[in-house]
């Protein structure tokens, strides 16, 4: 019963969204007034699929084997949080809770806008009930995940053990609603498009998007990355496995259209140039999409084959994104053109930024696709790893990073100014830094070392809007502008230093014999057997001294049972200076266990600057609501785009 | 800047920024990118020595031995008509067992594989390694096509 109101409940969205988009069809062509009926239909159309999701995680919850998607993907033993995870951590799961965040981001569109023309909204929510209705499409026709199995087995299949982790319940759903997100600014720049209505006004209405996607997004990767660095066990933070690029690309496109947006709802200026990026941006999201689902490739994350489903959703990829590229080519002749600016400006400065971060997307892209277009082509299988990525994508990224000091201190439209006599603080500070690494430090890279520099010249750089101002006196948004950007310069020190100064160290050893890596002394002490809800594991006991004080860490190796697979679990002390990575490998039949150590001076500082990039974005979204509403307030209690319509 | 000038240059600007994306790509690709080899494409003599590539095939059954060190393995990858002998210092993935499936990364040294990372394919789903791993498929494909 369960199974079915969730299926009926998503029959019914699927029937609304196609209502909702020729409602919006109507409006456009002027035939009727849509408005009030299109929010109403855009609201219940969210709440049938938020339905049809608690029926699934019911389903989990409940371990109903009679529903093939839980049979497949689940376990009577499983701990709760788990059997919950396991709903999204699958592709019909996973597509189901796309399409709920994708009709419940059309519900708040339809409740929570304000100021922005009438028929834009009505146009968007049309758009948006497009998006949905292929996904629903896709759901119901190629993917249910309220399918039945007759006879239901007697015990579940289980979940990979290595997805058995809270990264797994919070990782999923984070980039979901990030690359979700991003399919409102699609949506709002397709009715801009189509009504003409490209103007400040939009740029507000869609920058909290961008920035709640971003924010989104930013921390999905942050925790994926972490994630992968402890539970893979094998020191690497980031593999450019394109599953990861999969979302680095709508994060890159993201982080240009939050900039160019900025401009757009600042001064009105970029206009076609930011609904070229709100494009690019969803598709994006839906390429990265479709490399995950489409189980096109076989990497680490990847997917049983399955190539009716990729098929579908590559239809819909390039039926959304060749529309959407249609409509920009014949419409953006009409719109009208921004205020100018001056070659040295903030707008310039932005534009600079969206040209870099372009061409670094343009890398992955190529970088990320070209395997699958060679194998495609001629058979032959081949992989793109870090010697592309990093080689030509790390040094434009630190040339964007260098940058990022400059771009805040200029004013708009015009540099009047000496903008560049603060600057001389971070300048020095960098020189200095340059020539300490090449005195203490010559051996290490010149990437790595440009790391360094750049990290040392924007750390201080960043803070100086706020030092140029009263800071107490300064934007909320400019704080977490600040505060971002300084998280840029966390993240690439952390990067630079772990490239730079990591230490390992490998061998086999009996219990009670010692090894050293970079400056610590880890002795293995002892192995004993260790038991989880559904595992048992082999637990070293290691103890890890530098001069006075013990840290004692245990790395395993897991055996699970359903379904039968072993695992490393890495065991990581965190310390001021950096992390001490510990794993355990196989015993040599000798008595000997290989042990696997790195010493990573300042690796934590990657994630801190990521958690610091999203949380400057968040600081930006609530300085920005607060202001929006302390302008909204005079006129409380009527909705702006009523006034607009009827005043 | 006039109003008409701007755009202009806006959008030459853009067009510069993905054609030197190309550019970098293409350029970047051209000696980056490691092919994917099997042991009897190494027997016909089409890998190149020291170049980065990955060998996939199977755990020749009997074929693995390890080192005095503890840490380095030495075995053999074959496909059903060539063997390669590889050579790997580090912690194997869990997947790994003699007469399974496994992708190798590294370059060919004086007849030898040198892996720098033997790879594991993690799927959600649980499937026996054979049938789990890609290049387990890609022999079982050509050996249909034939």
């Amino acid at each position: 019963m369960i199974a079915e109101t969730g299926l009926a409940a998503l029959w019914l969205a699927a029937a609304l969204s196609l209502l909702q988009l020729l409602l919006s069809v109507g409006e456009l062509r002027g035939a009727i007034d849509a408005g009030r009926p299109i929010r109403s239909i855009a609201i219940i159309q969210g709440a049938l699929t938020l339905i049809a999701m608690a029926m699934l995680l019911l389903l989990f919850v409940r371990t109903d084997l009679s529903v093939a998607l839980v049979a497949a993907n689940s376990h009577s033993a499983k701990p709760f949080i788990y059997k919950l995870a396991g709903a999204w951590g699958n592709h019909e799961g996973s597509m189901l809770l796309w399409v709920t965040v994708l009709a419940l981001a059309g519900a708040v569109l339809a409740l929570a806008t304000r100021r922005l023309s009438h028929r834009t909204l009505v146009v968007a929510l049309g758009a948006q009930a497009a998006l949905a209705l292929g996904f629903y499409a896709f759901l119901l026709l190629a993917s249910n995940p309220f399918a039945r199995l007759d006879p239901a087995p007697l015990e579940g299949r289980g979940l990979n053990p290595l997805l058995q982790d809270p990264g797994l319940a919070f990782h999923p759903p984070t980039l979901y609603l990030g690359y979700v997100g991003l399919s409102v600014a699609f949506s709002l720049a397709v009715g801009a498009l189509l009504t003409g209505d490209v103007d400040r006004a939009l740029g507000r209405a869609m920058r909290p998007w961008v920035l709640g996607a971003w924010v989104l997004l930013t921390l999905g990767i942050t925790a994926g990355s972490y994630w992968a660095y402890y539970e893979l066990g094998w020191g690497g933070w980031w593999f450019w496995d394109p599953v990861e690029n999969a979302s680095l690309m709508p994060w890159l496109a993201a982080t240009a259209l939050l900039h160019s947006v900025n401009v757009l709802a600042a001064r009105g200026a970029l206009r076609a140039w930011t609904m070229m990026l709100a494009m690019i941006a969803f598709s994006m999201s839906m390429v990265g999409t479709f490399l995950v689902r489409s189980g096109i490739l076989t990497s680490v994350h990847s997917f049983a084959v399955d190539p009716q489903r990729g098929t579908f959703i590559l239809a819909l990829l390039g039926l959304y994104v060749g529309a959407a590229f249609v409509l920009f080519a014949l419409r953006t002749r009409k719109l009208k053109e921004g205020p100018p600016f001056e070659l040295v400006s903030r707008e310039s400065a932005l534009v600079v930024n969206n040209l870099l971060l372009t061409v670094i997307l343009g890398i992955v892209f190529f970088g990320t696709l070209y395997p699958l277009f060679v194998e495609a082509l001629s058979g032959d299988k081949l992989s793109v790893g870090p010697p592309y990525f990093n080689t030509v994508a790390g040094p434009l990224a630190l040339l964007l990073a260098a940058l990022v000091a400059v771009g805040p201190l200029l004013a708009w439209r015009k540099e009047r100014r000496q903008v560049f006599k603060p600057l001389a603080v971070p300048a020095l500070i960098a020189a200095s830094a340059l020539v300490i690494s090449l005195v203490a430090a010559p051996q290490i890279g010149w990437l790595p070392r440009l790391g360094l520099v750049v990290a040392a010249w924007l750390a201080p750089a960043s803070l100086l809007p706020l030092v140029v101002r009263n800071p107490w006196r300064t934007p909320l948004a400019t704080w977490g502008m600040a505060v971002a950007h300084l998280g840029v310069a966390v993240a690439i020190a952390g990067m630079a230093s772990d490239a730079a100064f990591t230490k390992e160290k490998l061998a086999a050893v009996r219990p009670g014999e010692t090894l050293s890596v970079g400056p610590w002394l880890v002795r293995f002490h002892s192995l004993a057997p260790a038991v989880g809800p559904n595992w048992t594991a082999i637990e070293a006991e290691l103890r890890a001294s530098r001069g006075a004080g013990v840290r004692v860490l245990k790395p395993q190796t897991r055996y699970f049972t359903d379904p039968v697979t072993e695992t490393n679990e890495a065991a990581i002390a965190t310390m001021p200076g950096g992390q001490l990575y510990t794993v355990i490998g196989q015993p040599d039949g000798e008595g000997r266990w290989q042990l696997r150590l790195w010493w990573k001076p300042f690796v934590a500082l990657i994630w801190l600057g990521g958690v610091l990039i999203a949380v400057g974005g968040l600081l930006a979204l609530i300085g920005r609501a607060v202001r929006a509403r302390a302008r909204a307030r005079p006129s409380r209690g009527t909705n702006s785009w009523r006034r607009e319509r009827y005043g | 800047m006039k109003p008409k000038n701007q755009r202009l240059v806006l959008v030459a600007a853009a067009i510069a920024a993905v054609l030197v994306a190309v550019l970098l790509a293409m350029w970047g690709l051209r000696d980056r990118a490691a092919y994917f080899y099997t042991p009897a494409d190494i027997a016909a003599g089409r890998a190149a020595e020291g170049k980065a590539m990955r060998l996939g095939g199977m755990v020749e059954a009997g074929s693995v031995r390890r080192e005095p060190d503890g840490v380095t393995i030495r075995f053999r990858i074959q496909d059903g008509n060539a063997r390669t002998p590889v050579v790997y210092r580090g912690i194997v993935p869990d997947l790994f067992r003699e007469g399974s499936g496994v992708v190798a990364e590294g370059r060919m040294q004086r007849g030898t594989f040198v892996a720098d990372a033997i790879l594991a394919k993690h799927d959600e789903r649980y499937m026996p390694p054979q049938l789990g791993n890609p290049a387990a498929e890609h022999e079982a494909a050509k050996t249909l096509d034939r």
